[in-house]
């Protein structure tokens, strides 16, 4: 601190980022293990018996940070009191996959954390025994100690750290059996709390360093400009800026704090010209209702003879649902650090793909990869957003225009304008039945603005239909888009569920005996491959009738909805009660088959959040344009859900002791069509478009 | 540029900056407060949550030179040892996801029991709706305030 003599008595405090009484926001591990015995890339064990755990994937909310450890540390039988997790840097010798995405973290890695638990074990064992002199097998292990019970010796794993560090570790090793795991599956708290609830720097909007400069980029403000000319006098004359350089489309106003950078951005006088179709939200109506009747397609499966069983139909079913493209709204805004030197580049920030940010700053500032170092920050959600490199791209391309060390901040309104949406789909479904009310055929076309393929073809009703055509539309647009949590599915599954309950009701059929005939049929005579497994799936459906009380409950309209997605199966029930002759929606029951359950509480948050998030986009979430420019640019335009718009959320694991399988996502899926389906019971009106809340069934209720 | 005189968590700090600045950012840029976040700033989400004299405001419209003599509460002051009963909570109901919200909702809902050490469930929700939790805590962020005043008397 520096500290400053002040008129009138008493000492004000400067102060100097060098010297920062706070914590850096970015831990080296290397540092923290120091002195310490490294067993491999995760696990370092010191001789005061601490533990060292590293978790190697970016952590934005999925609780990756708790739970990878806690998988290193049932195998080593760690006392968990004495573990100390880190974030790992990026580090492709050490670590495989450092990747926050696809909820695929804890299924890639569950093998070798267990493994690196239990060959550490393994040796800290054999030190003992060769020190004790007495055999392997008749050595036990718990709480961070060995233990011998026939001559009652025991020690700590410090004791034992240097020794067994010093064996050859072997090559197979035998994991625990999962019925005897004694942290997993228990309730563990998040190893950040302390640091969170009481403003430790973490976020990479956190991060600050002795001689940073700040960067506040102007973007074009439509999809479709780009950069014609730029005059930056006056904003370059605003106290605190330092320069404003130009790249790409880009202009960056650089100077020494966040809001002398705001405000002289505003000072810039900016022309653009058009590069491309200035789109507005009526242009995507008519263009989905066009491409849908007229597009080209492409088909993504087909079994059987989908024209024939709707020429033979004895009842056909047909609807359409639309969604509008979203921003994913984390709330830490995109932002990150980069410091590009004479010999090589440093990246600091919030990013899920931490390997791609040091691939895009090789290939703009020439270096290799190895002269490029990037730190993971906590993040303040991700959602998907942080997939992209786009904001580390731009602290590259400043840093080493203005040869210094620069965070690039985005504000609200940039991060919610800036694109890499979901995208805006439109849907088509048409089911024929027979004269049993047997589903003989399906269609399904998706018209997507820049989705790629906004089918999931394969999932479900895929394999339980014999007449079956899914295809789509895809149209470019200038508005870009990304990944979005749960891609596609985190729309085609509520309108997928909204569907087949309408073709269970015309079929005169329960929703969830419907749903369940499909899958007795997609076991019994598959139509084509069946890709997911129907028995998991028809044991979230079970759990979910059994714990609503499906069906029996007075007074209160349910909804039923399931979906396959990350390699996981949730089902759930949306209760909807009416009350003074408007319906609430009340309970969501959700079943969860994730595998095992690593930790309990962060799990069940995540279920809860899932459907939180997947009720709240699905209810209000609407971004739209006008000639390429977002009509939303904050959380004022923009509706989020808050606390005192959401239901209970009552959450049921099936535990059926298999492999996990991901949970950062398929809990989102199945929340909108259960809510829906709900909704439609109470007020006999169907919910096809989202936002619900410009639906004309809803009009008035909210 | 002007020099502000401020008292935070107890202490006297000395800020040049120009008078608009919200306090938000001379708390994270100049002072290197940064546990006070950045969310939206125009006081939507509550993610900039201090006390201004016990009261939550939104540090993110608050110019510095609206501040005077008023006694700042951040999170990095709301307890010498992070022990104050809504952070125990917090922790004990294991509330955040991602984290970055949850100091401005410590904040809003110190200064609420404060004034309502015996909140109804009602009360609870009004007062916590104005902020924002993007992961979706909602239900541990009410469990955590019930917890808190719990253990308040």
């Amino acid at each position: 601190m520096k500290i400053a003599a002040a008129a009138g008595g008493g000492l004000f405090l400067g102060f100097n980022w060098s010297d920062t009484t706070a914590a850096p926001v970015v831990v080296d591990a290397k540092h923290i293990a120091a002195g310490s015995v490294k067993f491999n890339s995760y696990l370092s064990i010191g001789s005061d018996n601490s533990i060292t755990i590293i978790s190697p994937n970016p952590e934005i909310g999925q609780g990756i940070k708790t739970a990878f450890p806690m998988v290193v540390a049932e195998e080593l039988d760690a006392d968990w009191k004495l573990v100390k997790t880190v974030q790992g840097h990026l580090d492709n010798a050490a670590f495989e996959r450092q990747v926050t995405g696809g909820s695929g973290a804890v299924p890639h890695s569950w093998e070798r954390l267990r493994k690196a638990g239990a060959t550490a074990r393994h040796l800290l064992i054999n030190a003992a025994a060769a020190k004790w002199g007495v055999p392997a097998s008749e050595i036990t292990t718990a709480d961070s100690k060995v233990f011998h019970k026939a001559s009652g010796k025991s020690g700590s794993y410090g004791e034992f750290a240097e020794a067994a560090g010093k064996l050859t570790a072997p090559t197979d090793i035998k994991l625990k059996d999962e019925k005897s795991f004694k942290l997993i599956g228990q309730s563990v708290r998040n190893v950040d709390n302390k640091n969170i609830a009481t403003g430790k720097p973490l976020f990479g909007l956190d991060f600050y360093r002795e001689g940073m400069l700040f960067a506040i980029i102007q973007r074009p403000k439509a999809f479709g400009f780009k950069l014609k000319s730029v005059d930056s006098a006056a904003a370059k004359a605003m106290p605190g800026i330092v320069d404003v350089v130009t790249f790409e489309n880009s202009v960056a106003v650089v100077g020494k704090s966040t809001w002398q950078c705001k405000k002289a951005r505003e000072a810039l006088k900016i022309e653009y010209e058009k590069a491309a179709d200035l789109e507005s939200s009526e242009d995507h109506n008519r263009i989905f209702s066009n491409l849908m009747d007229n597009g080209e397609a492409t088909v993504r499966r087909k079994n059987g003879d989908v024209e024939a069983a709707f020429k033979g139909a004895a009842k056909v079913i047909k609807a359409e649902y639309q969604c509008p493209f979203l921003p994913h709204s984390p709330l830490e805004p995109m932002n990150f650090f980069a410091h590009v030197r004479e010999d090589g580049v440093e990246l600091v920030g919030p990013t899920q793909t931490p390997d791609r940010a040091r691939g895009e700053a090789a290939k703009i500032t020439g270096f290799p990869p190895e002269k490029i170092t990037v730190e993971i920050t906590r993040q303040g959600g991700g959602f998907g957003r942080r997939l992209s490199a786009d904001f580390a791209i731009e602290a590259v391309h400043v840093s080493k225009l203005v040869k210094a060390p620069v965070k690039v901040i985005w504000t609200r309104e940039d991060d919610m304008t800036g694109g890499t949406y979901r995208p805006a789909v439109r849907y088509r479904f048409e089911a024929a039945l027979d004269k049993n009310g047997e589903m003989i055929g399906y269609k399904l076309r998706g018209v997507g603005i820049n989705s790629g393929n906004p089918t999931r073809e394969d999932n479900f009703p895929s394999g339980s239909v014999d007449n079956l055509l899914i295809d789509s539309v895809e149209h470019k647009s200038a508005i870009t888009t990304g990944p979005w949590r749960a891609p596609i599915t985190n729309f085609l599954a509520y309108a997928e569920q909204s569907f087949i309950d309408e073709v269970a009701e015309a079929a005169g059929k329960d929703p969830i005996e419907f749903r369940l005939a499909l899958l007795e049929k997609a076991k019994k005579s598959p139509a084509g491959e069946v890709k997911y497994d129907v028995d998991r799936m028809i044991a979230v459906i079970k759990l979910a009738a059994e714990k609503s009380n499906w069906g029996k409950k007075k007074g209160v309209h349910q909804g039923f909805s399931v979906y396959f997605s990350h390699r996981s199966y949730v089902a759930q029930v949306g209760e909807v009660v009416v009350e003074k002759g408007k319906p609430a929606l009340k309970n969501v029951i959700a079943a969860v088959d994730c595998g095992i359950v690593i930790n309990k509480s962060g799990s069940l948050q995540q279920v809860r959040g899932g459907v939180v998030d997947g009720i709240g986009h699905a209810m209000f979430g609407n971004m739209t344009f006008k000639a390429g420019t977002p009509d939303q640019s904050n959380f004022n335009g923009f509706r989020l859900i808050r606390m005192n718009e959401i239901p209970e959320v009552d959450v049921h694991f099936v535990d059926n002791g298999i492999s996990p399988t991901g949970l950062g996502e398929p809990a989102l899926p199945p929340a909108g069509g259960a809510v829906a389906n709900a909704f439609y019971k109470a007020t006999k009106q169907r919910l096809r478009n989202q936002p619900f809340i410009n639906e004309e069934a809803f009009k008035g209720i909210s | 540029m002007a020099s502000f005189k401020l008292t935070i968590n107890n202490r006297a700090y000395n800020a040049e900056v120009e008078g608009d600045t919200p306090l938000l950012w001379v708390l994270r840029d100049n002072l290197g407060l940064v546990g006070t976040k950045y969310g939206c700033g125009i006081a939507q989400c509550g993610a900039c949550t201090v006390h201004l004299d016990g009261k939550a405001v939104r540090s993110c419209v608050l110019p510095v030179s609206a501040v005077g003599k008023a006694k700042v509460t951040t999170i990095e002051g709301l307890s010498e040892k992070g022990d104050h009963p809504v952070q125990k909570a917090w922790d004990e109901v294991d509330v955040a996801q991602c984290g970055y919200c949850q100091a401005g909702q410590i904040m809003t809902a110190a200064a609420f029991l404060k004034e309502k050490p015996k909140p109804t469930d009602e009360e609870i929700v009004g007062a916590m709706s104005g902020n924002l939790c993007r992961c979706g805590t909602y239900h541990r962020i009410r469990e955590a305030v019930k917890v808190a005043a719990s253990k308040t008397n």
